[in-house]
This record gives C-alpha cells, structure tokens and sequence, in this order.
C-alpha cells in the first residue's frame, strides 16, 4: 500500500511536472515550424539516400548495374558467405569479405593510435604557448584542411615513391644504394591516413587541454609525485574526452577511407569502401554494394556506441 | 530516388530553354576524361558555329549509371565495345541519321560491321587499342609478347609489376593464358586462372592505374597496360616496349554515339560526321595516341605515330587480339569474386 501511495505521489509531482512543460510547449507550439528545413534536410538528406541504400540491399542485382524490384537476401547472405564457384553447394564464409573488412578496422585503429601518440605532444606544445601564439600555432594546424584530399595525397606519393624525395635524399648521401619499397605497402596507407587526419586528433585534444587547471599539476608535485605520475594520473584522465572526442573523428574516416588507400596502397589490398566500390563498378552488384555500405555504417556505429559507453561509465564513476 | 527523378528533367528543360535562346547552338558531350583534342573541337567550333563542351567520365558503368537516371543533357558519348550492346539494347542511344552522317565509309573496312554494332547503325570508332603489357626493356631482354610477363613473370621483373586494376580485361587475358576463351565460365579453365593469378599476385607491386611517369622512372619495371600510354611513355623512355600477348589479349574500342534524348541531335549528328573525316580523326589521334578507326587518318597523324610498334600490331600477333565482351551476370560474378579473393 505504501509503495502504491509512493508512486501515486511520484505520478502526481510528474504530472504537474508534464502539464507545466506542456503549457510551455504550447505557448511556444508554433514555434518549431521554425526548424522545418533543418527537419527536412535530416529527414530527406540523411535518412532518404540510407533508406535507399537499405532498400537496394534486399533487392536483386539487374543484368548490366542497377536492380531489379525483386525481394532477395542475397546480398547480405552474400556479405559473409560464399558459394564455392566449383560445388555450390559448398557454403563457406566469405574470407575475402571477411578479411578486408577486419583490414579496415585494424587499419583504422592503427590510424587512431599513430594519431593519439603524435597529437598529444602537439597539442600540449599548442596549449603552453602564450596565449597570443596558440591561434597561429592552431591556424598552423588547420592549413593542410585547406588543399584537397587527393593532392595531399598526391604530395604523399611524391615524398615517399622509389624515385621521391626521401628515396633521393638517402641514396645521394650513400646511406641506402637502392630505394626503400614504400609505396604501394600498409605503412604507406598508414603514413596518408595518419597526414590527413591528424588535426582532427589534435583540435579536440588541444580543446580539452585548454581547460586544464594547470593548479593541479602543481598540487601534484606538491604532493611528491614524479613527473610521469602526474601524467598518467592527472593530465590523462583529464584530457581524456579530447583523446576520445579526437578518436571518434579519426576512427570513422579512417575506415571508411577510399582515395589514401587506393593511391598509396597501390589497390594490391582492397579496404572496405574499396570493396564497395567494386561492386558498384565492375562487380555489378549493386545489392552486395549496399549490403557491405551498411555493414561499414554498422561497425561506425558500434565503434561510436562503445566509446559512448566509456564515457558514460566514466560520468556515472565521477558522479559516485 | 524516384521522387527526384521525376523533378530533374524538369529542372534542366526549363536550364536547357533559357540556353537555347541564348547561344546559337550548343552540344554537350560526355566523354572520358583526357581524351579530346580541344584542337580539333575548336576545328569544329570554328567550321559549324556549334559550341562544345565537354564533362569527363571515368568508367563505363559511371556513364551508362548518369544516363540511365535521366536528365543529364548530354548528347554525344562514347562507350567501349563492351557496353555499346547495353546502351543500345536498353534504348539510351539513337540511331545515325545518315542524312548527316554521310559518311561512314571513311571507317576502315574492319571496323564497318563490327559484332557489338552490326553495320555501324548507332556508332562510329572514336579510338580503338588494346590491352597487352609494357616492359621496361633495360630490366628484361627477354621475348615480351606474352602474358607471362604478368602471369608467371621472369625473375628479374617480379615485385616490380603493375596491372590495371581493370577485372574484365585482366580476367581476358588470364582466360587467354590459360588456354581458354573471354567469358568462359569452364571449370577448370576458372580453377587455372584462379590458380596463376593468385600465385603471380605475389610478385605484382600494385594494381594501380599508375602513370607514364610510374615507368619512366621506374617504379615499375613491367605491367599490364594499354598501348597508347605505352606509347606515351616510350616517346619519354625508348626503353619502354609494348607486348602483344601471343596467347590472347582484349582489344577495345570507344565508340561515339548519339544519347535518345539529346538536346540537340542535328548538331550531334553533325559532330558525328565531323569526327569521321580523316583529318579531323588524325588529330584528335596525336591528342589521346589511339589510333582512330578512320581510314586515311594516318596522313594527318605525328610521324612518330605512324608506324609506331604500339600502333600498328604485328602480323604474327593480329590474329591473338579479341574484342572485349561483357560476361553475362554469372560469369561477372564468379570474376567478381575470384577478384575479391585476389584482392583481399
């Protein structure tokens, strides 16, 4: 009995809560035809084309690129097993699916790590400058976003191919006698994805940085600890929702990357929008094509899902 | 998908009759990129009083993807071999009005009723080459008209190769080399292919579109790769040479054709038979180094080209050169994923 009474009582406080906000809400009830268009961007712009893409993955592939209206699970069948093309009755799963997509999540997380290991030193540099020198330092930081991908990338070819400029540099000072292979491996994938998305590690961490109450490092010393403690103890959990915040931004372009992988890859390793785009292309299966875009679209969201969740977990400590 | 379809050539009628009161005559042609003498369109310009322009395309399946949705205002286009049956079949094109295409007997007589377009009724050749292999002859002295380059390549070539990254003319000659026909869908011709490729992609550096410079300055020693970058690249380099794979490889051609809804068929036409005087032809052929498809063209064509080994193939090896053929789905798919392995 008491227990009802309790829930009464929470029901009636919520009540009055809910009748408060509704009278709120109607007063201003016109006023969110204001966000109409940014409605119908989301709505037409970003869930249309997914809603295509979604549909298009359970149809069946016409003959020369396109579909046919015809209901088929073939494709997603298709995403992780295959028909082995002398017994079709021998179902395996798809290793080759399989294996660029573990490739792209490997790379992707190794782009993510390179990133957090270069940009933190750069943007602890950024946030001890004197004030006034920390925009240039930034703007300095932003320029690269300035040029185009592919030139970038392009630039990248030129410094690293047999013939390039490091290549050169080594061999005309006897160091080397012929070129390092480095174009066309995974280092060179990794060197172009590291390149480009670097600022985007380093702004959120520089962010995070900033508000640093530098009072509690002093405090720390105060305290006896070393140098390395009052990193690993302060600043890092500190600065934590920067490297996170910075992780999430390198993670999801990273594997979704097409132009580093195919110009300094060398295309011997297929990547997943790789992958993708031989289907749309010379595959000519445009079901399979979207069923593997949306299997990308589901590792993003489960790579944002678990970062989310170490955040939370992390508020829910701090607030216990 | 649907909706938007049904708007857009609304959108480019009420574009396209704003222009049209505005320019004299006007033809918009969808080509690939790189590939057109603005030399010889200027010839054009200045002969007809018709203005061009020109948007780039970088594969088939891209062009016949944009053409397909509608409302594209393009006129003229210029598909492979391999696809002209697919754009004809699904009515994107038009036929010749050989009122103004009057002259199709400048095409050379074995281009004139070739089997993706019986008797030249909707195109006519705008380049036409093949696919063999190049090989920087200061690595590798030996016989270089063979696949073998790239599918069981000599010692001094391998990790130095580069293929195409292009499925149907590397599936061809692997069928080829392995003794069977493009296409095939035999068994065990597919269990040989597979079998050499997945060896010899150990030895290829990349498969990458590369550049002529890629050669010139030795990033590849050898590769799979078309004949007029060959050419390119051997102008830059005289020890670059072309092979002819004996054991089979693709030929391919590009074929201007008129779009069924062009904005302005009469000047398309028109342009149509402009491409088809040799001179005309010659020159767009020392802009992209294909050779053309058109009788007499070779008069009006840079001397390095004439007789150029790229160019003019061997009569030994006539005979091993194919046109490209768009494998049924099946097929497609089984090439697809035999790729998919290589590549993973």
């Amino acid at each position: 009995m008491a227990v009802t009474q309790h829930i009464d009582t929470t029901g009636a406080q919520a009540g009055a809560d809910m009748a408060a906000l509704t009278a709120e809400r109607e007063s201003h009830g016109w006023k969110w035809l204001l966000s109409l268009p940014a409605l119908t961007i989301l709505v037409f712009a970003a869930s249309g084309p997914l809603l295509i893409v979604l549909i298009y993955s359970v149809l069946t592939p016409a003959e020369y690129g396109g579909v046919v209206w015809e209901l088929s699970g073939r494709a997603w069948f298709q995403v992780f097993f295959r028909r082995d093309i002398f017994d079709p009755d021998e179902v395996t799963l798809n290793w080759s699916h399989l294996s660029v997509l573990w490739r792209s999540v490997s790379l992707a997380f190794q782009t993510t790590v390179i990133c957090a290991i270069l940009g933190f030193p750069t943007a602890w540099f950024i946030s001890t400058r004197p004030p006034g020198q920390r925009e240039i330092w930034l703007l300095l930081i932003t320029i690269p976003f300035w040029t185009n991908l592919v030139i970038r990338t392009f630039a990248i070819q030129e410094v690293i191919r047999n013939q390039g400029v490091i290549n050169s540099l080594l061999m005309n000072l006897n160091i080397i006698h012929s070129p390092i292979q480095m174009m066309y491996t995974d280092f060179a994938i990794l060197v172009g994805m590291a390149y480009v998305f670097l600022p985007l590690m380093v702004l959120p961490v520089f962010a995070a940085m900033d508000k640093l109450d530098t009072r509690l490092l002093e405090a720390g010393y105060d305290l006896y600890a070393s140098r390395w403690e009052v990193l690993r103890r302060i600043v890092f959990p500190l600065v934590r929702p920067g490297f996170i915040a910075g992780s999430i931004l390198v993670f999801i372009p990273s594997i979704g990357s097409y132009v580093t992988p195919r110009l300094l890859g060398g295309g011997r390793n297929m990547m997943l929008s790789n992958l993708i785009e031989l289907q749309f292309g010379q595959g000519r299966n445009w079901p399979l094509g979207a069923a593997l875009a949306l299997t990308l679209l589901v590792i993003v969201l489960v790579a944002l899902v678990f970062y989310l969740r170490t955040i939370g977990g992390d508020e829910d400590k701090q607030h216990g | 998908m649907q909706e938007t379809t049904g708007r857009l050539p609304l959108a480019w009628a009420v574009l396209m009759g704003s222009t049209a009161f505005a320019a004299a005559e006007e033809i918009n042609i969808y080509n690939w990129g790189n590939y057109t003498s603005p030399e010889m369109v200027e010839k054009f310009e200045e002969e007809t009083g018709i203005s061009v322009s020109i948007t780039d395309y970088d594969s088939n399946d891209t062009a016949i993807a944009r053409i397909r949705r509608g409302g594209h205002g393009f006129d003229i286009v210029m598909p492979s071999n391999s696809y002209v049956p697919i754009w004809i079949e699904e009515g994107l094109v038009q036929p010749l009005d050989t009122g103004i295409v009057t002259d199709l007997d400048n095409i050379e007589a074995q281009w004139r009723d070739p089997e993706f377009d019986p008797g030249r009724e909707y195109s006519v050749p705008w380049a036409w080459g093949s696919t063999g292999v190049a090989v920087n002859t200061s690595s590798y002295d030996g016989d270089i008209h063979t696949s073998d380059i790239f599918l069981d390549p000599p010692e001094e070539l391998r990790g130095n190769i580069n293929v195409v990254p292009e499925m149907v003319d590397v599936m061809h000659l692997a069928a080829n080399h392995a003794g069977g026909e493009r296409c095939t869908d035999d068994p065990e011709v597919l269990r040989t292919m597979r079998d050499t490729l997945t060896e010899a992609r150990e030895h290829w550096i990349s498969l990458d579109y590369g550049t002529i410079d890629s050669y010139t300055e030795g990033d590849f020693a050898a590769g799979v790769y078309w004949n007029g970058d060959t050419l390119r690249a051997r102008l830059a380099d005289p020890d670059i040479a072309y092979g002819y794979p004996q054991e089979g490889f693709p030929i391919w051609m590009d074929n201007a054709m008129v779009l069924a809804d062009a904005q302005n068929p009469d000047a398309a036409m028109q342009f149509i038979n402009f491409i088809l005087q040799p001179e005309n032809a010659g020159m767009n052929s020392n802009f992209h180094r294909f050779a053309s498809g058109i009788a007499g063209a070779e008069e009006y064509m840079d001397p390095e080209m004439i007789d150029a080994p790229e160019i003019v193939i061997p009569e030994d090896l006539a005979g091993a050169g194919e046109f490209t053929r768009t494998c049924p789905s099946e097929v497609n798919d089984i090439y697809t994923q035999i790729w998919s392995e290589l590549l993973q």
